[in-house]
């Protein structure tokens, strides 16, 4: 007969705490996070000592102050008597704007770069592979500088288009690309724009509505509705054909040559356009790589299976590929949006006025308050990141191959 | 993230501050050189020569704090800043001095906490532009495009004087001079602004300087000066006093031709007093009693600095204008030296 007795509960002894790797883990996690804190501790007790001892204090009353300094673009009122705050609010929008133009741009040349790096034309393939290998390996600061200076070298100052035998012209009379930016015409806003602008709107939500009504007409009853120029004609010919009715109330101004500069119509700074293009071709050629990674983690067994349905290429690409190698293509795809903006931050090079050419900048440099601004706009970053990461993470969550 | 972010601030924060209030002369003496902040380039001012060795105005300051303290003049090390680094760099302890035309305004002064040790050069601020554009007056530049060194005063001076002649202008921020330049000249603006001597200066370096004109408003006082770290008063000293050395040795007539004829004795108790054979001023400063001696024999007085790098003889051709002697009816004027 045999008795059972409970094992002998081992008593924790304080060695353990090294010699036990069901403590060990948990020992030095808190060594490390105890340097952590005394390292924090130092470092802060260390700023608030020195900045004593300067007699400078850390305080944010300098952003109501007005900042004396002019900005080239701005999408919100500002002038030189604005406060550095609303320098600030100038430097977001104009961050956020490149961010916005780069990120679109960025996304189309990669996936258009990334399919035809499939390609089975030799020469299309190879290349992408240029394009890719090319800009993949040069860093962003170097392209941006390198697409301004040529900008600014080959195309004509404004004086140029001046006089009886001015040497350029403007393209189609309507637009001038200078070495300052391009100049193209602005719509002037007259009475009864705004029934115009919502017929168009009516008309974008139309195109949405027949193209999902096509779908569901072909999932149901398997009739293949034509797709392509009936949402163009739904896109454009009502907003057209009011145009007229309205006595056409949308007009432009064109940019004209007057004083030193073109006056009138929109500017498009050439800072900007350097900037925003050095970024798209700098991570389109990343999100190339992407998404090549994700045609590719397809199995070929699809492509066939799809085609030997009879299904033309392109639409195996749209219908079959593409929906599957989402799943591989977007979480990349949000570090590459992140890169982006943050990236943008290098606008300085090129005299473009982000934020942190304005709070990170001159306002910095004005104010002497370079622990304050630091810290705000990494906060910005931070929060623009975060912004970012959290939307693309939804869509993504969209996309994901569902689980039944 | 979150944390590496505000170690990253606070690593910032606390090097930044952390260096204030040290003895700078004792940190130069133990490193063996003076680390000089200069401008990254900007042609008899403070740029490095066709060997690579840095001369200019601004550099024989640093040349002569270094003969003054370490008795070498070759002992600096130049550490090149924009209009947006120098503060920082002087603030942080990357340099012990900053002689980089930097104007001497409260804000900096007070609140930025430096101190400034005298003016070097009394400037003010201009505009250049081509001939070929016809403008012959600042006030015929409304909407122009101007080219402008973000984080100076001339940024702000540029859009009070517009503002207040009711013009617009478009600002094209530049970080250097260098790229100020090149842009101007590809005319991706119409007018550059900066101090009047750096105009001067960046047009010599021009292919054809007759083609452009720098136009006769001076829309603001620039004085310019090396400046120091506030809180090291002995420091600051030595700073102030090398720089009325060389301006005293000029209304004095200590050239440095003659400074070792004179360095053996004069009549002149002043003369005597400056260069160390009577009294102890040397000792005062902490620093030998030649310190001045070598502190002009680093690049001569005041006046030879001038006409060497800056001088009417030189591509420059700034005359003395404000920047003569008391006597000779400008502003310079150098406290005594008893």
């Amino acid at each position: 007969m045999t008795t059972f007795s409970d094992p002998p509960q081992a008593s924790f002894r304080l060695s353990m705490l090294i010699n036990d790797t069901r403590y060990r883990s948990y020992t030095f996690q808190a060594i490390a996070l105890i340097i952590v804190i005394a390292v924090f501790a130092y470092l802060g007790a260390n700023l608030v000592a020195n900045l004593r001892a300067a007699g400078l204090t850390i305080g944010y009353g300098f952003l109501s102050e007005p900042s004396n300094y002019d900005i080239n673009q701005t999408l919100i009122d500002y002038t030189s008597q604005s406060s550095h705050l609303r320098a600030s609010v100038v430097g977001i929008l104009n961050t956020l704007l490149v961010s916005f133009l780069a990120c679109i741009t960025a996304t189309v040349i990669g996936v258009i770069a990334g399919v035809l790096r499939l390609s089975p034309n030799w020469l299309v393939r190879k290349l992408m592979a240029i394009y890719v290998e090319m800009f993949r390996n040069v860093p962003v600061l170097i392209w941006i500088i390198i697409i301004f200076t040529v900008m600014t070298a080959v195309l004509p100052a404004p004086n140029a288009f001046r006089g009886e035998n001015a040497t350029s012209s403007m393209l189609f009379g309507a637009f001038a690309f200078t070495n300052r930016g391009l100049y193209l015409p602005a719509p002037v806003w007259g009475p009864g724009s705004l029934l115009l602008a919502s017929i168009f709107v009516a008309s974008v939500i139309g195109v949405v509505v027949y193209r999902r009504y096509a779908t569901k007409l072909l999932f149901d009853t398997g009739r293949l509705l034509p797709m392509g120029w009936p949402s163009v004609a739904i896109f454009f010919l009502p907003t057209l054909v009011f145009y007229f009715l309205l006595g056409r109330p949308v007009t432009l101004d064109y940019p004209e040559l007057r004083g030193f500069n073109f006056q009138g119509g929109i500017q498009i700074l050439g800072s900007l356009i350097a900037l925003w293009f050095a970024l798209a071709i700098y991570t389109g050629a990343f999100i190339a790589e992407n998404v090549r990674a994700g045609i590719q983690a397809v199995s070929r067994g699809q492509t066939e299976a799809a085609a030997s349905l009879g299904i033309r290429p392109n639409r195996i690409m749209k219908l079959v590929v593409l929906p599957q190698a989402l799943r591989v293509i977007i979480p990349p795809l949000i570090s590459n949006y992140l890169n982006i903006t943050k990236n943008s931050s290098l606008a300085i090079a090129v005299g473009y006025m982000d934020i942190t050419g304005t709070l990170g900048g001159i306002t910095l440099n004005q104010t002497g308050r370079a622990i304050e601004c630091v810290l705000a706009l990494m906060l910005f970053y931070l929060c623009i990141s975060l912004a970012i990461s959290a939307i693309m993470n939804v869509y993504n969550n969209s996309v994901r191959l569902k689980e039944r | 993230m979150k944390k590496s972010v505000i170690l990253g601030a606070l690593t910032v924060a606390g090097l930044s501050a952390g260096v204030a209030g040290a003895a700078t002369l004792d940190d130069v003496k133990a490193r063996g050189t003076l680390n000089c902040g200069v401008t990254t380039g900007l042609v008899g001012f403070a740029a490095p020569d066709a060997n690579g060795e840095w001369a200019g105005f601004d550099v024989d300051v640093c040349r002569a704090v270094a003969a003054a303290v370490l008795g070498d003049p070759t002992a600096v090390q130049f550490v090149p800043t924009t209009g947006k680094t120098r503060f920082t760099a002087l603030a942080s302890g990357e340099i012990d001095l900053l002689a980089r035309n930097t104007t001497w305004t409260f804000s900096r002064d007070v609140d930025l906490k430096f101190e400034f040790v005298g003016i070097n050069y009394y400037d003010g601020q201009g505009f250049i532009v081509p001939k070929a554009l016809g403008v012959s007056s600042a006030k015929e530049l409304d909407g122009a495009t101007v080219c402008i060194q973000t984080g100076t005063t001339t940024e702000l001076n540029l859009a009070d004087y517009f503002r207040k002649n009711n013009m617009s202008y478009q600002p094209v921020p530049i970080e250097t001079n260098a790229e100020g330049q090149q842009q101007y000249l590809a005319g991706a603006c119409d007018t550059y602004t900066t101090d009047a001597s750096g105009l001067a200066a960046t047009r010599a370096a021009f292919e054809n300087p007759q083609d452009h004109i720098v136009l006769p408003e001076i829309i603001s006082k620039e004085p310019l000066g090396p400046l120091v770290r506030h809180g090291d008063n002995d420091w600051a000293d030595i700073a102030r006093w090398t720089l009325n050395a060389l301006i005293a040795a000029e209304e004095y007539g200590v050239t440095s031709a003659n400074l070792e004829e004179m360095s053996a004795g004069t009549d002149n108790p002043e003369i005597n007093r400056l260069l160390g054979t009577e009294g102890n001023l040397g000792e005062m400063l902490g620093l030998s009693a030649d310190w001045a001696k070598m502190a002009i024999a680093a690049g001569g007085n005041y006046g030879e600095v001038f006409e060497k790098n800056i001088g009417e003889n030189t591509p420059i051709g700034l005359s003395r204008g404000l920047n003569a002697q008391w006597t000779d009816g400008g502003l310079l004027y150098s406290p005594p030296f008893r």
